[in-house]
């Protein structure tokens, strides 16, 4: 038991004192995983309106690999995001890898398929008739897809919830093309597996309680505005 | 003519099964269509089809002396519809009756104005912030038809927008609608599978069957003598009486059916070739032979039960007399005094003003089966 009190000892401190680079490493990650979402969203959510909505063969095609997409193994974003931006690669004139950019690539290609499927899950439960009611009332189809975006728009932050989640804990896409080098591509998972390995379990132990807590705040934030917009939920 | 939206000759197939056949309906600026069909007769398509909502595979859609398709939203503008369900979408009572005001880009100030105006006419006034999901379904489909009349539509289409409500609030939205519908002179097709809706809401009338329009008209010529024996059997009637007028006296006229004769008020001439028919519950029953006192009922029949069924708290007896079938509706009370059953006989009383006449279209007799 002493190991984990003397763990938490040193944690704690580490996160009082700020001696050593937590806080730092928490705002690399935050940084990195929130525009990794952000370009996930902006791509993700117009794909998942387009697989909900639709009907028809290139549509079932497209949900089965957003599906899939979901379980995709960060390690082989990793490897095939570090092959294209490597110095060999097709892009590696950028210049990107081992840098936060790289990092955001890759932390959105695993969030993409995850921001798509669930966003189409949301978008395929909006009623057919709805869509049909607001043509009745003179919607053009730019129109009806806001409608139905607003009408799934608990499944949308659902997809932000889930996307963010996926990439805030994930290790090895990250480790592969952003190399953990401290002070810029260091996260908490990197720094997680780094501590572990020096045999550091205190600051460990300090950036997995903040990993922890930021997802459960993230849960948390979802269902305070799944709550506050029960009241306008169709039951 | 002065036919608002007209759809002609209309045809729909889905997966190579026709689901639309229809040659012509028209909706008359000011006037209420009920379209009245059994489920599956392809009300709603032709609704949908006229809405400029699908497609047909065939025919046109006329809409001010112009033909318009689903594409052309200029005149998707000027339509309004609203559903079974009220389909109300999420957020305020005020947001979902302001919807279609917001696509036409109407200026908040206007457009919140519009909003309490159509909720004020469908008894709603003053309840733009409640959440429009938490509504009862008399409520909700108020909200419904304010949304549809808030955009001021030259025409509104209503697919079944009572059948999902309890009977007691049914009859009253059917008739707050029917009387609001009318005082804003507005262009109507009321799809319902409600005889007594319709008959509540109606001008005219059409009747639908597998994808085809069966009898159309002015709403009492369709429930009292509808042409077509199917649609007859559907408004709950018997088929109608086929006879010859024999003369006419102070407006009433002596027509000779099938070996009776029958007294009706109706603007015809000696000669003409009818077709007449009687609702159920405007012939009065006694008792064969009895002494009926002088009134204004003209036609005393005497008749013979032929069938007797009942219809949910009262009987429909079905009478013969000579080669004439009328219906007539009794109380339970009524057919227990009678002792009323098949092969009883009974007198049938009712009034030449309860008897509807038709005039048959002098040619093409006998030209469709």
């Amino acid at each position: 038991m002493n190991l984990f009190l003397d763990a938490i000892g040193e944690g704690v401190q580490a996160l009082a004192s700020g001696g050593v680079d937590v806080w730092e490493v928490v705002a690399t990650s935050l940084r990195v995983s929130g525009a990794a979402v952000a370009v996930a969203l902006v791509l993700g959510v117009p794909a998942g309106l387009y697989l909900g909505m639709r009907r028809g063969a290139a549509r079932n095609v497209f949900l089965v690999l957003a599906n899939a997409g979901m379980g995709l193994p960060p390690v082989v974003v990793g490897l095939v995001v570090a092959m294209l931006l490597s110095r060999r690669g097709p892009l590696g004139s950028l210049g990107l890898l081992y840098t936060r950019p790289a990092m955001v690539i890759a932390q959105a290609v695993i969030a993409m398929p995850v921001v798509a499927a669930v966003t189409a899950t949301a978008v395929a439960s909006v009623p057919v008739e709805l869509r049909l009611q607001a043509r009745s009332l003179g919607a053009s189809r730019w129109h009806e897809a806001v409608l139905v975006l607003k009408e799934a728009r608990m499944g949308v932050v659902a997809a932000v919830a889930a996307g963010f989640g996926a990439v805030i804990s994930e290790v090895g896409a990250v480790m592969m093309v952003g190399g953990n080098l401290e002070g810029s591509t260091r996260v908490m998972t990197t720094a997680i597996v780094q501590y572990t390995r020096m045999g550091r379990y205190g600051p460990a132990l300090a950036l997995s309680a903040v990993l922890l807590a930021l997802v459960v705040a993230v849960n948390a934030v979802l269902a305070r505005v799944q709550r506050s917009a029960e009241r306008f939920e169709r039951s | 003519m002065s036919a608002v939206l007209e759809a002609q000759g209309i045809r729909k197939s889905y997966r190579r099964r026709e689901v639309l056949a229809v040659d012509r309906l028209a909706l008359e600026a000011g006037r209420t269509v009920a379209l009245l069909g059994p489920s599956g007769a392809g009300k709603s398509t032709l609704l949908a089809v006229l809405g400029l909502l699908e497609r047909p595979d065939a025919g046109r859609i006329v809409f001010d002396g112009r033909e318009v398709s689903a594409g052309d939203r200029k005149a998707r503008l000027q339509i309004a519809a609203a559903f079974q369900r009220p389909w109300l979408f999420k957020g305020t009572v005020g947001e979902n009756v302001g919807y279609g005001l917001a696509l036409r880009g109407l200026p908040t100030a206007d457009w919140r104005c519009r909003v309490a105006e159509a909720l004020e006419r469908v008894g709603l006034g003053g309840w733009e912030d409640r959440s429009a999901l938490a509504l009862s379904g008399g409520e909700a489909q108020r909200v419904a038809l304010a949304r549809a009349l808030a955009v001021r539509p030259r025409v509104l289409l209503l697919d079944e927008p009572l059948a999902s409500l309890d009977p007691v609030v049914k009859l009253r939205l059917a008739q707050d609608f029917a009387r609001l519908l009318h005082e804003d002179g507005m262009t109507v097709l009321w799809v319902t599978h409600d005889h007594d809706e319709a008959a509540l809401v109606a001008d005219d009338v059409a009747v639908m069957r597998e994808g085809r329009i069966v009898a159309s008209g002015p709403a009492d010529d369709v429930f009292l003598v509808p042409g077509d024996p199917w649609a007859a059997g559907f408004l709950g009637l018997e088929a109608p009486v086929a006879g010859v007028v024999a003369e006419v006296e102070e407006g009433v006229a002596r027509i000779v059916c099938e070996g009776v004769d029958l007294f009706a008020v109706a603007p015809v001439e000696p000669g003409a070739r009818v077709r007449l028919g009687v609702r159920p519950e405007d012939v009065v029953l006694f008792e064969a032979g009895a002494n009926v006192p002088a009134s204004s009922a003209r036609n005393r029949l005497a008749c013979v039960v032929r069938e007797l069924e009942p219809a949910g708290v009262t009987f429909r007896a079905i009478l013969e007399c000579a080669g004439v079938r009328i219906a007539a509706r009794v109380s339970r009370a009524a057919a227990r005094e009678l002792r009323l059953a098949p092969g009883a006989e009974v007198l049938a009383v009712f009034k030449a003003t309860a008897v509807r006449v038709a005039e048959e279209p002098s040619s093409h007799e006998g030209a469709s089966g």
